[in-house]
């Protein structure tokens, strides 16, 4: 099957019988983004009825090449080859139309409409001047139907699980008619059951003949559920390959071009006193919503407590409340000992608090400021870096370059802006602002979201490494796999609740999943 | 040796992004000044004048003369001051619409202390303690109305665009009441709302013999330096600035915010108190019903041109007060009305404000940053 490939990219004119089933090709797709090249001569092509998984890390190109294909950008040069005929696609319309249809990753949906009408969307079925909703019902339950879809056309989207508000959105391309379908991340946002779902899903579709394009970044995913898998890395496409030719270590290493340590190197150690108490604790979110129920934990100096769970079970909530971002409804906080709850943030941070916020380039960085800048946003008010109400620029400037090089940031000077660093050199600034000081209570939210295998690996030994020096971290991240190598210990949220406590070695990753999705409550 | 040979070459290099961004800086607002002046021509020569005598006679009416320089000086003074006042609230993310009113205000308690304090006391006070008290009566009245919107901002979310305009309603009703009834000048000739004159021991002198420019210009250039201090030298003006940049950020650096944002409101307001108290102290020697009416809007305009920078300000105040300045001469030499100034000054703010039109027309590539005029209602 891989000589296909080879063939087709050999031999230029027509083909025969193995070709026919080629429906999309991206041919020497070049795509110049102002100082980033960010597709380079890239070939890729999907054959009918298969499931192609894109595999790369973020930043590799794969959305790029995306968004060409379904015509977001316009490519600098090479051609999109639709069912064998050049196409020239300006905007989705165009690729609407030659049946390729889009899974984004933020779901592109209007909650208080109906799922009935988020589909008709942009192609409203209109009879005597008004919406004909029936029509399209009985369009999307035949859908529905046919592919086991499982979507009522009259909910509310806003009502609907994200599960399934992801099905309204493949709902929405085969409403279109789409043969090709592409999905960007999809199993970001799903607890494994039902990235499980999901995937069965892919395969009913894929067996009516349905092709599939699958972006990811996660190795296993794209073994267990692909035909075929290209890996990109820096634009360029690496190689495609067959699942059962290859294995999650050479796609690693495709993927990031060297070796990669996919388990954290984390030695056994003693934990010590609890550094951070939380009793009872309550927390409103901003719709006033009670989204954190009663929840108490503690974590002890030198260990890891990682909290697991599908985004939106009040983790956030909960980080805010014991950082200070936001005032907790009830409950108690104690850090070392001493009363902090409802505490603004100043008083956390002195009280030897370290915080890696979920939205980094929400709460953690002020990117309209220098790196140096950003590097003391949390201690510029004292010495060194201000005497008597004054800014010591070199105080400032020196912080910097050690942190820099102590942390390696990759940023062309002290003085650029934090808004012009990638992603992962974005959180290591915030990282090292954050992890030089001395602390005793570390509270990283999402600390590796969007970042690259590298960057990863690096913050990963950086917060083992507070550990082994007696800190106590409280790891928040909806990546079970990254719960699973860094804590000690590990809760599960759901529903605002923490719905089980165990150790790292006793858990299992079914079972972890398995009370992400809240199955306690059902069997309760 | 290569290491530091190194860093000098990355220092220069700094040095280098750093002028090039201040090249940029300045460059949009200059085409901006320039495309005005060019439109603005036009609409001369439409009104049947000719744009070249015009502009001539405006040209000498600013700067031909010491006398013209003078008077220059004497209008940016208060467009300096409220400028900065403008600007200053911009860089913590606030609109200050208000200086208008908070002007008002601290021109009225000014010379309420200039002509009242001596008689009050019964005794003669001394230039040396009374000016200082003048000036800083005006500065804390402008202080304490912009203080209001700032704190209404800070905890109820009120918007201070809206309530600084309000303010501004209540400032200038005030103003005119007091102005025509208890504070009005008590002389049976005088018949406008006016108050007595202050005190000679009130008066800031001129700087020069024979001139009306003043010490409150060099002042002006005196506080422009402290408020550029201020904001980047000082943790307060990081403080402002990072709340400015991002409040969200501000919150999580432990910064207050609310507090920060009444205090920026306050320091907004101080300066904005100045422009008024210096009119009265060192120029008119009396707060008079409508001297002050426009400043405190045209230094929205002067904040904005001036990118939001002291320096800047500095530069678009006394472009601004050249402009009024020379109209008069140029009205004189070709009889074309003052009213083309305000013409030109809204197509200047009109086009900075819509950078976009400045970049496509000279096909300026866009910077990422920009003046955060306003955020969402509420926010």
């Amino acid at each position: 099957m891989t000589e296909n490939y080879m063939l087709s990219e050999a031999r230029p004119e027509p083909r025969r019988r193995i070709e026919t089933n080629i429906v999309l090709e991206a041919k020497g797709i070049t795509k110049q983004f102002p100082g980033v090249l960010a597709n380079d001569k890239v070939n890729f092509d999907l054959r009918k009825g298969e499931i192609h998984a894109l595999l790369g890390e973020n930043g590799a190109g794969k959305s790029t090449l995306m968004n060409l294909i379904y015509g977001l950008h316009r490519p600098d040069k090479g051609d999109v080859i639709v069912n064998g005929k050049t196409a020239a696609i300006h905007s989705p319309n165009d690729s609407i139309s030659l049946g390729i249809g889009m899974v984004h990753q933020h779901f592109m949906l209007i909650p208080v409409f109906t799922v009935a009408e988020n589909v008709m969307l942009g192609d409203e079925t209109i009879k005597r001047g008004a919406l004909d909703r029936n029509t399209v019902a009985a369009k999307i339950n035949e859908i529905s139907k046919q592919y086991g879809l499982d979507a009522d056309p009259n909910a509310l989207v806003g009502d609907l699980p994200v599960g399934l508000q992801q099905r309204v959105e493949i709902v929405k391309t085969l409403y279109r008619n789409a043969e090709i379908v592409i999905l960007d991340e999809p199993t970001a946002v799903l607890t494994p059951q039902e990235a499980e779902d999901l995937f069965r899903i892919m395969r009913d579709l894929t067996a009516r003949g349905v092709s599939i394009i699958f972006i990811t970044h996660k190795l296993k995913e794209a073994l267990a559920i692909a035909d075929r898998i290209t890996v990109m890395r820096a634009g360029r496409v690496i190689n495609t390959v067959l699942p059962s030719e290859t294995d999650s270590a050479q796609l690693a290493n495709m993927m990031v071009g060297r070796q990669v340590i996919l388990t954290v190197d984390k030695k056994d150690h003693e934990a010590k006193e609890a550094v951070l108490k939380v009793e009872n604790l309550s927390v409103r979110d901003q719709r006033d919503l009670e989204t954190v129920h009663h929840v108490s934990f503690f974590v002890r100096g030198g260990e890891v407590l990682g909290i697991a769970g599908v985004q939106g079970n009040g983790q956030t909530e909960l980080s805010e409340a014991l950082t200070g971002l936001r005032h907790p409804t009830g409950g108690k906080v104690f850090i070392s000992g001493h009363d902090v709850t409802g505490k603004p943030p100043r008083v956390m941070t002195e009280t030897g608090l370290a915080h890696i916020p979920e939205d980094r380039q929400r709460h953690g960085l002020v990117m309209s400021y220098s790196v140096a800048d950003n590097m003391a946003l949390c201690d510029y008010y004292h010495p060194p870096f201000s005497k008597r109400g004054v800014i010591q620029p070199k105080a400032l400037d020196e912080n910097a370059r050690r942190l820099i090089s102590a942390f390696d940031v990759r940023t062309p000077s002290p003085f650029v802006n934090a808004g012009k660093l990638s992603g992962g050199n974005q959180q290591k600034v915030i990282v090292a602002r954050e992890l030089s000081r001395s602390v005793k209570l570390v509270i990283a939210n999402q600390p590796t979201r969007g970042l690259d295998v590298g960057s990863i690996e690096y913050i990963h030994s950086v917060i083992v490494k507070m550990r082994d020096n007696g800190a106590a971290v409280l790891l928040v991240s909806a990546e079970l796999d990254e719960i699973m190598a860094l804590s000690d210990r590990i809760a599960v949220m759901y529903r605002g609740q923490i719905v089980a406590m165990v150790e790292t070695k006793k858990s299992t990753r079914e079972q972890l999943g398995l009370w992400m999705a809240g199955a306690h409550v059902e069997t309760a | 040796m290569a290491k530091s040979a190194e860093q000098t070459t990355s220092q220069s290099h700094d040095l280098r992004q750093i002028l090039r961004a201040s090249m940029d800086a300045l460059l949009v607002p200059l085409l901006a000044v320039l495309t005005a002046m060019i439109l603005g021509g036009l609409v001369i020569a439409f009104a049947g004048g000719n744009p070249i005598y015009a502009y001539l006679g405006l040209f000498q009416g600013a700067f031909g003369s010491t006398k013209a320089l003078s008077e220059t000086a004497v209008w940016a003074t208060p467009y300096i001051f409220a400028g900065l006042a403008v600007a200053l609230a911009f860089k913590g993310g606030l609109f200050n619409i208000g200086a208008e009113g908070q002007l008002a205000f601290g021109a009225v308690v000014s010379a309420l202390i200039g002509y009242a304090l001596p008689d009050l006391l019964g005794i003669s006070l001394p230039a040396i303690i009374h000016i200082p008290l003048a000036v800083g009566g005006g500065m804390l009245a402008g202080a304490l109305w912009a203080a209001i919107p700032g704190a209404l901002k800070a905890y109820t979310g009120g918007h201070e665009v809206i309530n600084t305009i309000m303010m501004n309603y209540i400032a200038l009703n005030m103003t005119s009441f007091l102005l025509n009834a208890p504070m009005k000048d008590p002389n049976p000739l005088n018949v406008v709302a006016r108050t007595p004159s202050i005190a000679e021991s009130a008066r800031i002198p001129p700087l020069f013999e024979g001139f009306r420019v003043h010490w409150g210009f060099a002042l002006a250039l005196l506080v422009a330096f402290l408020v550029w201090w201020l904001l980047w030298k000082t943790t307060l003006g990081f403080e402002i600035r990072t709340v400015g940049a991002n409040p969200d950020a501000a919150k999580y650096a432990g910064i207050n915010v609310k507090r920060t944002i009444v205090l920026t409101m306050a320091l907004s307001g101080l300066l904005a108190g100045l422009a008024g108290t210096i009119e009265v102290t060192a120029l008119n020697y009396r707060h008079e019903l409508g001297f002050s009416v426009g400043y405190g809007f045209d230094a929205i305009a002067i904040a904005l041109l001036g990118k939001t920078h002291p320096l800047g300000v500095v530069i678009a105040a006394i472009l601004f007060g050249a402009m009024r300045n020379g109209a008069t001469r140029m009205q004189f030499l070709t009889q074309i009305p003052v009213d083309i100034i305000s013409v030109i000054q809204a197509l200047i703010l009109l086009l900075v404000a819509a950078e976009a039109i400045i970049r496509y027309l000279y096909r300026l590539r866009a910077r990422e940053e920009r003046v955060v005029l306003t955020r969402g209602w509420g926010g």
